[in-house]
């Protein structure tokens, strides 16, 4: 086996350090050695962006990353986007315009579209589909996530007015 | 799909990484940069890749940077392709630059892979060599015995191959501004925005009375590295631009391809066709934007 690496990172908030083999990918880092499962494995080289989270606040493919290259980074996966005062509002439009089925994407698209409206909340149509044109599903026809975000970002406006 | 076994250093300064690297080929040990990992990643996970060694990058901050050098633009290998296109000064004054960034898979991809990584990777269907060629972009890297420069037409040589030594590493490209007047333009055609292209073209075109005076076509995805094509900048040359003009010019440039790629995506001669009409409507659009 080979040689094992420090690592130490924050994830949600929270300081984590383990000790891992180099070839292990910061997605089943997260899963295997954390036990945060919120962040799904899916096609494992680049293509569906089920692993989607947040890396120093750009979304980034978990499954095309080793841990040890995460060292010293602050990450953002879907288990932290619950607040104690009930779900974020990315999380509350999915719900309302039906945009997951299965369920199996719908982490990566949360993360991918909450980069997306922390940086606007007024996207054009176009920047949408540019943000989340990563993301595959296989459900939805993808017209009920757009219709999300879209709901979303009216929600987070909102917000930001009160 | 899990990599197979290997051992990790992460070198704090390019002295320490290319030592490394000579270290590993005096030793016959296989050893292999990690930039960006979205290329490099998917290669070790399906095992096509099987190095015994990963020499990390990350850590050098002296190859994160994009500088104005007046008429010449630098871009530090290890700078991320989406701080490339978040760059005012590549969009404004290396535009066919910029608009091959946003050619390029999806935002994730962008923000974790390099610019260094996708010249080193050389991918046939990838939009930075055709830039570089386009540009004449020159290519610094330093190994061992130092630093050198290597222009675009030496730099790719086939298939995932570039000039680099083992032992050398990809510091900077570098990129002369867009001429006053010249118009340009970078499209492709993919089945779904962001996959990889089955057909591209790179344009700048230049413009004099009316008429063109200077003309560049470069295409990729097409054959084993980017290829410029002189017969269609030949039927360019010295005439009035038009729709007619450009279609012919297309058509010069596809029969001057030999052997198209042909894999399940797309035919041969479907990908032949598809340079016609790539460079006509890259012409096109050239010609919109050149002033003269
Ligand atoms: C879903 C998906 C879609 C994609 N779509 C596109 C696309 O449309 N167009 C496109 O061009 N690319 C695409 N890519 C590839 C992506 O652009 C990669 O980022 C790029 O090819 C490699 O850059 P990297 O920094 O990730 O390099 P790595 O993956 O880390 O390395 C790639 C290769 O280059 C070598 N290398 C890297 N840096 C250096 C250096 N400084 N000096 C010497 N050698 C070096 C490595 O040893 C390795 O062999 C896509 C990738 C994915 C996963």
């Amino acid at each position: 086996m080979a040689q094992l690496h420090r690592v130490r990172l924050t994830v949600n908030g929270r300081e984590y350090e383990r000790e891992v083999e180099p070839r292990m990918t910061l997605v089943d880092f997260l899963r295997h050695e954390l036990g945060l499962t919120g962040t799904h494995v899916g096609c494992e080289h680049g293509v569906c962006g089920a692993c989607t989270i947040i890396k120093n606040g750009q979304a980034v493919r978990a499954c095309l990353m080793l841990a040890v290259q995460a060292d010293g980074a602050e990450l953002r996966t879907v288990e932290g986007l619950a607040g104690a005062d009930g779900l974020h509002p990315v999380q509350q439009a999915f719900i309302e315009k039906h945009g997951l089925q299965c369920g199996f994407c719908t982490p990566g698209f949360l993360m991918s579209t909450v980069e997306l409206l922390e940086g606007t909340t007024s996207p054009g149509e176009e920047q949408i589909r540019e943000a989340i044109g990563g993301n595959i599903c296989r459900c939805t026809g993808y017209q009920s996530i757009l219709e999300s975000v879209e709901l979303a970002a009216q929600k987070m406006r909102a917000g930001q007015g009160s | 799909m899990k990599p197979a076994p290997f051992d990790y250093y992460a070198p704090e300064s390019l002295a320490d990484a290319i030592a490394l690297l000579a270290k590993f080929d005096d030793e016959g040990v296989e050893a292999k940069i990690l930039a960006g990992g979205q290329s490099l990643m998917p290669m070790l996970s399906l095992r096509v890749a099987r190095p015994e060694v990963l020499v990390d990058l990350r850590k050098l901050a002296e190859l994160h940077y994009i500088r104005d050098e007046g008429d010449t633009i630098a871009i530090g290998s290890m700078t991320s392709k989406r701080a490339a296109e978040e760059s005012a000064l590549i969009r404004e004054r290396q535009p066919l630059f910029h608009d091959a960034t946003m050619n390029i898979g999806h935002l994730p991809i962008r923000a974790h892979g390099t610019v260094g990584g996708s010249f080193a990777h050389a991918d046939p269907a990838a939009e930075y060599p055709a830039a570089a060629i386009a540009l004449d972009m020159q290519m610094k890297a330093v190994g061992p015995d130092g630093a050198r420069v290597i222009g675009a037409r030496d730099f790719f040589v086939t298939y995932l191959t570039t000039d680099l030594a083992a032992t050398e590493v990809l510091t900077e490209v570098r990129m002369p501004v867009l001429a006053p007047g010249t118009g340009w333009s970078f499209r492709e055609i993919s089945r779904r925005k962001g996959d990889f292209a089955l057909a591209g073209a790179a344009v700048l075109l230049s413009l004099a009375g009316g008429r063109i005076s200077d003309s560049r076509v470069v295409v990729f995805a097409v054959n084993a590295t980017a290829v410029r094509l002189p017969a269609a900048e030949q039927v360019l040359r010295g005439q009035a631009p038009g729709e007619a003009l450009f279609r012919e010019a297309g058509l010069a440039g596809a029969a001057e391809i030999e052997e198209p790629i042909a894999d399940v995506h797309a035919s041969a001669d479907f990908r032949r066709h598809l340079v016609s009409v790539v460079v006509a409507r890259g012409l096109a659009e050239a010609q919109s934007r050149a002033r003269g």
